[in-house]
């Protein structure tokens, strides 16, 4: 068995698994905060995934979308929680 | 050799991003989802992109993954503290079986300024000088 088939039939249905129910915390989140907590751990888990699916198809370049999903991410948190901030103190 | 220790790695963060997976929807409280997310996922992408660094052996691709663990060592502390101070401040409940809260009343409701000494405390203490005089 190589490691590519390894990786793609052991490790990333783990990893869509534990997406898919990172997603139902996503639907149910009580408050707002837990889906910006959510939406950030899916795309935290997603750079794993190409990090991954990089390796099964050998191909480098998906790394360069991986760092700038990091990026994305960390410009949606801070976002949201500062203009969450914002419409709590004018109410 | 090269290829126990990527399935090695790879499997640890497998395991570590489903661990965070579970305790997002597990964890009772805003604030320990916020903790799960930034402790377990940080390690298992770290482990991932580590993996795949001893995969390909190649400057480039070893450099972007040393730049993307360091970004995101860097950014996910100050996301979660921003996203757990904005919780705070729009009336998220703490868990009930939770012990301290050691924010509770040093913060100003108004301006969101933190405080060392308790702010009720010196509201009273301004009031009973006040009364005094």
């Amino acid at each position: 068995m190589s490691t590519q088939v390894y990786l793609q039939y052991v490790i990333i249905p783990i990893l869509i698994l534990s997406e898919l129910m990172v997603f139902v915390r996503f639907l149910k989140g009580p408050s707002v905060i837990d889906r910006v907590v959510a939406l950030d751990l899916i795309v935290t888990i997603g750079i794993g995934i190409i990090s991954i699916y990089s390796m099964i198809t050998d191909t480098s370049n998906f790394l360069d979308i991986a760092m700038i999903l990091a990026l994305i991410a960390f410009l949606g948190t801070v976002a949201f929680s500062y203009y969450l901030e914002k419409r709590n103190k004018n109410d | 050799m090269t290829d126990i220790l990527i399935i090695i790695l790879s499997t640890a963060g497998a395991l570590f991003s489903l661990l965070a997976a579970i305790g997002i929807i597990r964890m009772p409280d805003t604030y320990l989802r916020i903790s799960v997310n930034t402790k377990a996922a940080t390690l298992g992408v770290g482990l991932m992109l580590g993996s795949a660094a001893i995969f390909f052996q190649d400057f480039a691709v070893t450099t972007r993954v040393q730049a993307i663990i360091i970004f995101i060592l860097l950014t996910a502390p100050v996301g979660a503290h921003l996203i757990g101070r904005t919780s705070y401040f729009t009336g998220n409940k703490l868990w009930k079986g939770s012990v301290v809260d050691d924010l509770k009343g040093k913060y100003n409701i108004k301006s969101h300024e933190l405080q060392s000494k308790n702010v009720d405390d010196e509201r009273k203490k301004r009031h009973i000088e006040r009364t005094d005089q």
